[in-house]
């Protein structure tokens, strides 16, 4: 490969991890719906724009450019294919006049109205999930079955599905309108961190993290008034700041207390304070947003002695009211030991024993663990521990807990 | 579009969560008039269906439901709606989607092959 045409290259693959949920989206609306056809177009055009390219130059308005190519292609696609009666319904609905050259900033956006269609809460989380990275993250078939761990056949199985569910049910290409919208964007919120969580966990899959920051930013922008939607984006900035001080060399975790704070990534972490402070100053505090904002009190900590524990309780507080959850009541219980100490914090935690909700959940008997051992209650605590490290779901967390358990 | 409803008993359902229900007058009145239901009625209970299945090209009858549908299905409308959503909000005004749930299936038209 020459220089130059490595240099193209390069640049369309730039231009695709931005372009080709813009050109997927306005193709599914130029085709009144056709998902494959318009995935398919968009290929097409991304494939003729690297043999192009490297001739002709990149066009000075590569969107536009790929957009009128790929619209061209599903006229001819659907021109050829109108002799079949079954396709003369959508070619009456086409307008087959070729389109005007548009500039970039002429095309309409519609990935807003793309992620409504991927995660619209009649498809399956699983479906909302495939689609969502197919279409929105560009992200091939192979790479999303990789990414979740199941056969490419399945993976393909399960988009294909989607995609008819999508055409033969009738699931509108649109945002909702305003009475739906407080339903259906905590979906959309919901499938953009259930990707960032799949990839946070393990190193090899740090692009899905990518790429859910990447489509938050989007939302974000599309969505500017939505005080969640920059609860989510600054949420997970602050977590994946800390990527890579969560493990140690040997793969160990390593707790928020103990992390090597110079590994943290200061530049994110500012933004994503700052998203957060914004979005809390709309005044309409929301799940996300207080998860964000801990986070924040976490990440500017200079060091772990220095947490905002006090304030940390008070979001947990707010939470708790918001999202009720037994989980967020053990977090809170945390806080609290961190606040005021093991003593005032072991009620909180008996209680949620007590309740027997999450007596399978090894977390619950490591907290009481580690509140008892500080409060100077060595054999409890013991007995705790052993009981955590029976429920600890990997060798890392329960290489951990033996650790503890030889100090008691 | 046009949406088979299924109307169906929910088996879990305990009276009293469906307070403040729509009453189903009003919901029939309401669709008849904008042109969304197209026709519906209640069908009788289980227990005066009558299965047919031919097999060998003898017609067997069965008395009683398909066994695993049971006693779910209570009625049927014919929407024609604009899109699922439209379906959606039609079908969470009716009564029965308080009391027990409702099945939109979209019908497959007849110039689709696929």
């Amino acid at each position: 490969m020459t220089r130059v045409t490595a240099q193209v290259t390069d640049r369309i693959a730039g231009i695709y991890a931005d372009g080709w949920s813009r050109i997927v989206a306005a193709m599914i609306r130029f085709t009144g719906g056709n998902w494959d056809l318009a995935e398919e177009c968009a290929q097409d055009a991304f494939a003729q724009a690297l043999q192009k390219w490297p001739v002709s130059g990149v066009p000075d308005q590569p969107l536009a450019w790929l957009t009128t190519t790929a619209r061209h292609r599903a006229i001819d696609r659907i021109r050829r294919a109108s002799t079949e009666a079954a396709k003369l319904r959508e070619v009456a609905a086409m307008d087959l006049e070729p389109p005007p050259y548009p500039s970039d900033s002429e095309i309409p956006d519609e990935r807003l109205e793309l992620m409504f269609t991927c995660c619209h809460p009649s498809l399956s989380l699983d479906a909302q999930v495939a689609l969502t990275l197919r279409s929105l993250a560009g992200m091939s078939t192979a790479e999303i079955a990789r990414a979740f761990l199941v056969p490419e056949r399945t993976m393909g199985q399960r988009l294909f599905r989607a995609k008819q569910k999508v055409a033969h049910a009738g699931i509108p290409f649109r945002v909702p309108p305003p009475h739906l919208l407080p339903d259906r964007l905590p979906a959309v919120l919901h499938v953009l961190y259930l990707v960032f969580n799949e990839g946070y966990g393990d190193p090899r899959r740090a692009r899905l993290c990518q790429e859910a920051i990447r489509l938050a930013r989007v939302l974000t922008a599309l969505m500017p008034d939505e005080p969640e939607a920059h609860g989510l984006l600054a949420l997970m900035l602050l977590h994946n700041a800390r990527r890579s001080a969560r493990v140690d060399a040997g793969g160990n975790l390593v707790t928020l207390d103990e992390q090597d704070r110079t590994l943290w990534d200061q530049a994110q972490i500012a933004e994503g304070a700052l998203i957060c402070e914004r979005a809390l100053r709309q005044r309409r505090a929301g799940p996300f947003q207080l998860q964000a904002a801990i986070a924040a009190c976490h990440a500017t900590a200079p060091v772990a002695a220095q947490t905002d524990w006090p304030q940390i309780v008070g979001l947990y507080g707010q939470l708790a009211r918001l999202a009720p959850s037994v989980i967020v009541d053990l977090n809170r219980a945390v806080a609290v030991g961190m606040a005021d100490g093991p003593d005032a914090a072991l009620p909180l935690v008996d209680a949620i024993v007590g309740t027997g909700q999450l007596d399978g959940y090894y977390l619950l008997h490591a907290t009481r663990a580690d509140l008892l051992q500080r409060a100077g209650r060595g054999p409890e605590a013991a007995g705790s521990y052993r009981r955590a490290l029976d429920l600890a779901p990997t060798d890392a967390e329960r290489r951990f807990l033996r650790n503890r358990l030889e100090l008691c | 579009m046009k949406y088979l409803m299924l109307v169906c008993t929910d088996p879990d359902y305990t009276p009293g969560q469906d307070d403040g229900a729509p009453d189903v007058e009003d919901w029939v009145t309401e669709m008849d008039g904008k042109g969304i239901r197209l026709m519906g009625n209640r069908t009788r209970p289980a227990s005066d269906a009558t299965t047919v299945r031919v097999r060998d090209r003898q017609v067997l009858l069965t008395d009683g439901p398909y066994a695993e549908t049971k006693d779910q299905i209570a009625g049927f409308d014919i929407l024609e709606c604009a899109d699922l959503d439209e379906a959606i909000d039609v079908a969470s005004r009716h009564p029965m989607a308080w009391a027990g749930m409702i099945e939109l299936r979209p019908f497959w038209p007849d110039d689709e092959d696929q």
